[in-house]
């Protein structure tokens, strides 16, 4: 076990890239993550690496396109507004199956919003977010640490599936200051598995092409099976969720990320008055742990999703829960954190406890 | 009877057959770039990306590793795998819209930080794949399928002039607009995009050939017709020079 560094979040999941291996950085300044541009753009020569600053999302995601090209991991940070500016090129990347990671360090919107910490690009990071079909391996961490193990595993699973992956973070966990075990320092990774696709100079070989296209449909439809199978396997294989204090549950919460933390103070509080509450935390937001949620709700009377959000993730916990018990939903928008006293009101309201 | 080999197909470009129209210049440019890759013995050594737009297809043309950006986005993307792999060659292959209207920040920033890449720029006043179209740099008066009384400079503005716009960029180490509308012209333009490449291998920048070029189809014209219109109404338009060039004498 490495020695626990203080560190603020953006900064923590900025150093856990470079300790992943990852050498290459293009981005552009918004809050709340500007301090990840920054640390990279610090931290980056030191290591021999590339650090960018693109003049614009635009150019960034499709910088980061050009370089996952070449079979070297790279990746990019942004926050809510500049995420969608990238969606045409996270489009072509998911298409043109490239490796890559990207950390979304979600604030209050639509539009211009504000720079608090929000859960409102939950559709667009989970259901596609760009046009045509696709998914991204959509990772929420909770804790600082979580955070900093997801940046590892994000890159891990971008290159196993070739499918790009996005880390949703807030406003909240990019802002706040936690102890954090950091990984062990990796050398630059090309990685090598990927030899027979990456772009490198075609000398002694036949030149490869990288495309998301095919003017044919019934070959582009090819395309799209293929991206279909890996989707079915990376919902297999890599589906990811927490329970906590569940065993005996009368009610679940569902919750991710900095809400879940919060939750879990919920639930401490709910149980101190005797109310047996547990929490469903989903780690991967793609793929959604349906079946968990499923089989949780054949003995709960209730289950409650809690988002900053208007109930985006709603819609998948009634997917799951399918009508078996009610699904009432509680939320803050616009970057205003739920505090749990207030939560806890919301569950006894919607819970008739005899 | 003897036979001698004159002239066959460089190495660099791929035996994949054209989908481009009957008289399009767009495989004399093709094959320009491809026989300057093989002199400098860069094809194995080289990435390319395509553009959006009738040159959609050149990744496949071009027997080197490519990929296809989004529409305007080529430069954005070769500037990610030089940055990658900077011991590559990497050039992109634009259009007059997807360099001059949607990528014109790309354009601009990617000249502005001197990235060593190579851009051949195909302008031929008009939008080709989707049918014709106005471009950035449709000529005054010219009527295309969306400016179907001629394009009103008071309007929609002038055409755009991409090397004079570049030219004071300090990051630009050679800069040229050359046409393909004799056989003078095309060997001048081979010089140019030889130029080009060498600026690149050489670290000197960024560096752009500006190729004026024609579109018989959209145009409405032969391709005969089409190069006599374009001497006499493109090349007044834009002018044909050298606008930065670092380089120097090259070989």
């Amino acid at each position: 076990m490495n020695e626990q560094l203080m560190m603020k979040g953006t900064e923590a999941m900025g150093e856990a890239a470079i300790r992943a291996g990852c050498r290459l950085y293009f981005g552009y300044p918004i809050t709340p993550q500007s301090e990840l541009t920054e640390y990279m753009s610090r931290r980056l020569p030191e290591v021999e690496g590339t650090f960018l600053q693109a003049e614009s999302e635009v150019a960034a995601v499709n910088m980061v396109y050009g370089a996952a090209c070449t079979g070297t991991r790279v990746f990019t940070s942004t926050s809510s507004p500049g995420f969608s500016l990238m969606q045409e090129g996270v489009s072509y990347i998911a298409g043109a199956r490239l490796p890559s990671v990207f950390i979304n360090v979600v604030r209050g919107g639509p539009g211009l919003g504000d720079i608090q910490p929000a859960q409102s690009d939950y559709f667009q990071g989970t259901k596609g977010g760009g046009h045509g079909d696709y998914h991204l391996i959509v990772l929420a961490p909770s804790t600082l640490q979580e955070a900093v193990d997801h940046v590892s595993l994000a890159f891990d699973l971008a290159d196993t599936y070739r499918v790009p992956a996005l880390i949703m973070a807030d406003g909240l966990l990019g802002q706040m200051m936690e102890p954090v075990c950091l990984p062990e320092m990796k050398p630059r990774h090309d990685h090598e598995r990927h030899m027979h696709w990456a772009m490198r100079g075609s000398e002694g070989r036949e030149s490869y092409k990288i495309t998301s296209f095919d003017i044919d449909p019934v070959k582009l439809e090819e395309m799209n099976i293929g991206y279909q199978k890996t989707y079915r396997e990376v919902e297999k294989n890599e589906t990811r969720f927490e329970s906590y204090q569940m065993e005996d549950a009368q009610v679940a919460f569902v919750a991710y990320g900095t809400m879940a933390r919060i939750i879990k103070t919920v639930v401490q509080m709910a149980r101190a008055e005797g109310l047996r509450v547990g929490l469903i935390r989903p780690i991967t937001l793609w793929p959604f742990p349906y079946a968990a949620i499923r089989q949780a709700a054949e003995k709960l009377q209730m289950v409650m999703t809690v988002e900053m959000s208007a109930g985006q993730m709603l819609e998948d916990v009634r997917l799951a829960v399918e009508g078996r018990v009610p699904t009432p939903f509680y939320g803050r928008m616009g970057g205003v954190v739920p505090t749990p006293t207030e939560v806890l009101q919301a569950l006894k309201r919607e819970w008739e406890v005899e | 009877m003897q036979t001698k080999v004159h002239m066959k197909r460089p190495k660099s470009l791929h035996e994949k057959e054209f989908t481009y129209c009957p008289g399009c210049l767009h495989g004399v440019a093709h094959r320009l770039i491809s026989e300057v890759l093989d002199e400098l013995e860069l094809r194995g050594k080289t990435l390319m990306t395509a553009p959006v737009g009738c040159s959609v297809f050149a990744y496949e043309f071009f027997d080197v590793d490519g990929t296809v950006a989004a529409h305007g986005r080529a430069t954005a993307v070769a500037t990610g795998m030089k940055r990658a792999r900077p011991d590559l060659t990497v050039f992109t292959y634009q259009g007059d819209g997807d360099l001059a209207a949607i990528g014109t920040a790309e354009t601009i920033h990617t000249a502005n930080r001197g990235e060593k890449i190579t851009t051949i720029f195909i302008n031929n006043a008009i939008y080709g794949m989707t049918g014709g179209q106005m471009a950035p740099t449709t000529l005054e008066g010219m009527k295309t399928t969306t400016s179907p009384y001629g394009r009103d400079v008071n309007d929609v503005g002038y055409p755009i002039h991409v090397c004079e716009m570049l030219q004071g960029l300090k990051g630009v180490a050679f800069l040229q607009r050359v046409s393909l509308l004799s056989p003078r012209d095309i060997l001048q333009a081979k010089k140019a995009i030889k130029k080009a490449f060498i600026a690149q291998q050489k670290g000197l920048g960024y560096s752009l050939v500006e190729v004026v070029s024609t579109c018989p189809t959209n145009w409405g014209l032969s391709p005969v017709e089409s190069v006599e219109w374009a001497k006499k109404n493109m090349l007044e338009e834009f002018p044909l020079g050298v606008f930065v060039d670092k380089v120097g004498d090259a070989k």
